[in-house]
């Protein structure tokens, strides 16, 4: 089990890493999409099926292409290089994000977590009553949410009609 | 290492790596996949402690289904941002943003 | 004879359990460690042989049909009646010198072809073929087939934005917005499958649509009111996210060169064909799987064919029901095709889910209720449609056509 796990977070992190570095922002974006991929499939192999299949079908289907395609309307035209960081902020940058990294360390590896037995992973039918039982009134928010996030979004990049203003 | 240990171990790495995407990298789409990132990383942690925490938590495995549907409704505005800032300033950099007055 | 035998259930007949027979024989006598490894890899590799076989005999059957439709012969020189044609076009596409841009990048021009195959036969995992062939046995597996589906809009971005060449990448973002317009309508018009079979694993709602209504009736969802309008959608949305006609603006050949597929030659142009054929078999084999009944045969007494036989047949029928509409309809123009997806499919498929709900809370009514429940799921269906048809089609009127004088 350790081992699956150890090889999957390598493939998760891979990706990441790289897409953080790399100056194209579309090899960026698209190892964003490796990345994900690749914690869908640790999700698969720590039991979560459906958040699994949800994770490839909203990130890898829904979040990268609204990403792709900012990226394809905002395009600078020159060149599709982005200009490496200036130096001041790389080491402002990295000093934040290696006191982050040494507080979660410390945390995770000067503690004591207990020894726990891994809980068996829930049928699919029980989530199902679920979301439909106590957790209802938060997927009806959810789905409010994402409605008013769909109109919003569209409002705020629709092309603003010279004379009247907003067409929706 | 346990394995509760290594996916925390994961969780913290991608937590930094979008944390340094957001913080060093100047182009605002970038930063929205940095957080994007951060955000993976913490329903990682949830799923971590569901799958081998004490049992019985069901709360995080359903906690992960709306931090995703969030996560997807906030990248979607925050692209939407990026194209109508563009279409003001000609250019998707941070550091051009930087005034009130538009 | 198979008939002389009078098996005592058909899940016991030999032609059912042939292909289990089969494989127990490849891998009885392998050590246990090693038998489940290799009856995945057999059963990859009888799902690549098949449907690699389907797509090529589908390309020429298309050219036939096509061809008979519109009045020709179609190809019928190579073997007798044609049938070496496939194996001469794929001769043809490895042959042929790949070209590639220099200005293109050169990885992501690689890799599009590779993702798009990929992902369209992952796909293929799930379905059931037959009363014990399903591939891998997902609780979720509706939900996987999708995400897998989901994820082949990425490559077509690749390949337009590879290529280098301002006329393919707008032809990607054209083709990205008809995949993702179409995605909603395919993705609504399953949930009432979902919520009337109770299941989203492909072998639980293939069994919930078994038996037969006074032994002549099978409870296929598409010989429901509900279903048989979720059918229509779904088989319309499939149509578009398969790229065929009347959608096929992405690569229409009259058109724009070829689209986002302008700057691909020889074999990764045939892989790209290759993933559009997988995709249109991927698509109608779920069609099939949820709506059609799966393996199940249409009457009692037909029982005695094989299950995966008639998976077979209606898999082939809705193959051809492509194909003639291929040959039928014209080319509709990006805004119409956005137009009738959000505006008429989104509307009538969430109407749908309506549907589906209340025929689910109605299961046990029998009787004079069981009409009235079939009455009111017709009007459901009918009702919307003709309001949401005559309130678009407003102000088109009647079509006046003018001749030029002779």
């Amino acid at each position: 089990m350790t081992t699956l796990l150890a090889v999957l977070a390598l493939i998760c992190l891979a990706p990441a890493v790289a897409a953080v570095l790399v100056r194209n922002l579309i090899h960026s974006a698209l190892l964003f999409v490796l990345a994900w991929l690749g914690l869908a499939a640790f999700y698969l192999a720590l039991g979560a099926e459906f958040v699994a299949f949800a994770q490839a079908l909203v990130y890898v289907g829904g979040v990268s292409m609204v990403a792709l395609f900012a990226v394809l309307l905002t395009r600078p035209g020159r060149t599709d290089l982005l200009p490496p960081p200036s130096a001041a902020r790389a080491v402002g940058g990295l000093a934040a994000a290696s006191l982050v990294a040494s507080m979660l360390a410390s945390s995770l590896f000067w503690s004591r977590l207990p020894s726990m037995e891994p809980t068996a992973p829930i049928p699919l039918r029980r989530l199902g009553e679920l979301l439909a039982g106590p957790y209802l009134v938060a997927v009806l928010l959810v789905g409010l949410i994402l409605t008013v996030a769909l109109i919003g979004g569209l409002l705020l990049a629709a092309p603003r009609r010279p004379a009247e203003g907003g067409d929706a | 290492m346990s394995p509760l240990h290594l996916c925390l171990a994961l969780s913290a790495a991608l937590f930094c790596t979008g944390l340094v995407a957001v913080l060093i990298r100047g182009n605002a789409i970038l930063v929205l996949l940095g957080v994007e990132l951060m955000l993976n990383a913490a329903n990682l942690n949830f799923l971590a402690f569901w799958r081998f925490g004490p049992g019985g938590g069901e709360a995080g495995l359903v906690f992960v289904l709306f931090s995703i549907a969030v996560a997807a409704a906030e990248a979607a505005v925050g692209m939407a941002l990026v194209i109508a800032v563009h279409r003001h300033l000609r250019s998707i950099r941070i550091a051009d943003a930087n005034r009130l007055k538009g | 004879m198979i008939l002389a035998v009078a098996p005592a259930s058909p899940a016991d007949a030999w032609l059912e359990r042939a292909p289990l027979l089969l494989r127990d024989a490849l891998t009885g006598w392998l050590p246990d460690a090693l038998r489940p490894w290799v009856s995945a890899l057999l059963s990859i590799a009888v799902i690549l042989g098949v449907f690699g076989l389907l797509f090529a005999y589908m390309t020429l059957a298309e050219r036939k049909l096509l061809g008979r439709m519109q009045n020709r012969p179609g190809p019928n020189r190579t073997g007798p009646f044609g049938l070496l044609q496939p194996f001469a076009d794929a001769i043809k596409a490895l042959t042929k010198e790949d070209i590639v841009p220099r200005a293109a990048d050169r990885v992501l021009h690689f890799l599009a072809p590779v993702v798009l195959v990929a992902l369209s036969l992952l796909g293929l995992a799930v379905i059931p073929f037959g009363r014990n062939l399903v591939a891998v046995e997902l609780e979720a597996a509706v939900l996987y087939f999708f995400a897998a589906g989901a994820a082949t809009e990425l490559s077509i971005f690749m390949a337009g934005w590879a290529s280098r060449n301002k006329y393919s990448l707008l032809a990607a973002m054209r083709a990205l917005a008809q995949l993702i317009s179409y995605e909603v309508p395919l993705l609504l018009s399953v949930v009432p499958v979902v919520v009337v079979a109770g299941s989203l694993s492909t072998t639980g709602i293939v069994a919930a649509q078994g038996g037969w209504a006074a032994g002549i009736w099978p409870h296929w969802h598409a010989l429901t009111p509900w279903g048989f309008s979720a059918f229509a959608v779904f088989m319309i949305a499939a149509l578009a996210e398969s790229n065929r006609s009347p959608f096929d603006l992405p690569e229409a050949e009259s058109e724009l060169i070829a689209g986002h597929l302008t700057e691909y030659s020889g074999f990764k142009y045939a892989l790209f064909f290759m993933a559009e054929y997988l995709g249109m078999a991927a698509l109608s084999a779920m069609a099939v799987t949820l709506f059609l009944g799966g393996w199940q045969a249409p009457l009692g007494l037909l029982e005695f064919v094989p299950s995966y036989a008639w998976f077979g047949v209606k898999l082939l029928l809705l193959l051809l029901g492509f194909i003639w509409i291929r040959a039928t309809f014209p080319r509709l123009r990006i805004d119409q095709l956005t137009r009738l997806s959000w505006k008429f499919l989104v509307p009538l498929a969430l109407v749908n889910l309506l549907n589906g709900g209340f025929w689910a809370a109605t299961a046990d009514w029998s009787g004079p209720a069981a009409a009235v429940r079939w009455l009111v799921s017709a009007l459901l269906v009918v009702v919307p449609f003709v309001a949401l048809a005559r309130s678009l089609a407003a102000g088109y009127g009647p079509r006046t056509y003018r001749y030029a004088p002779s």
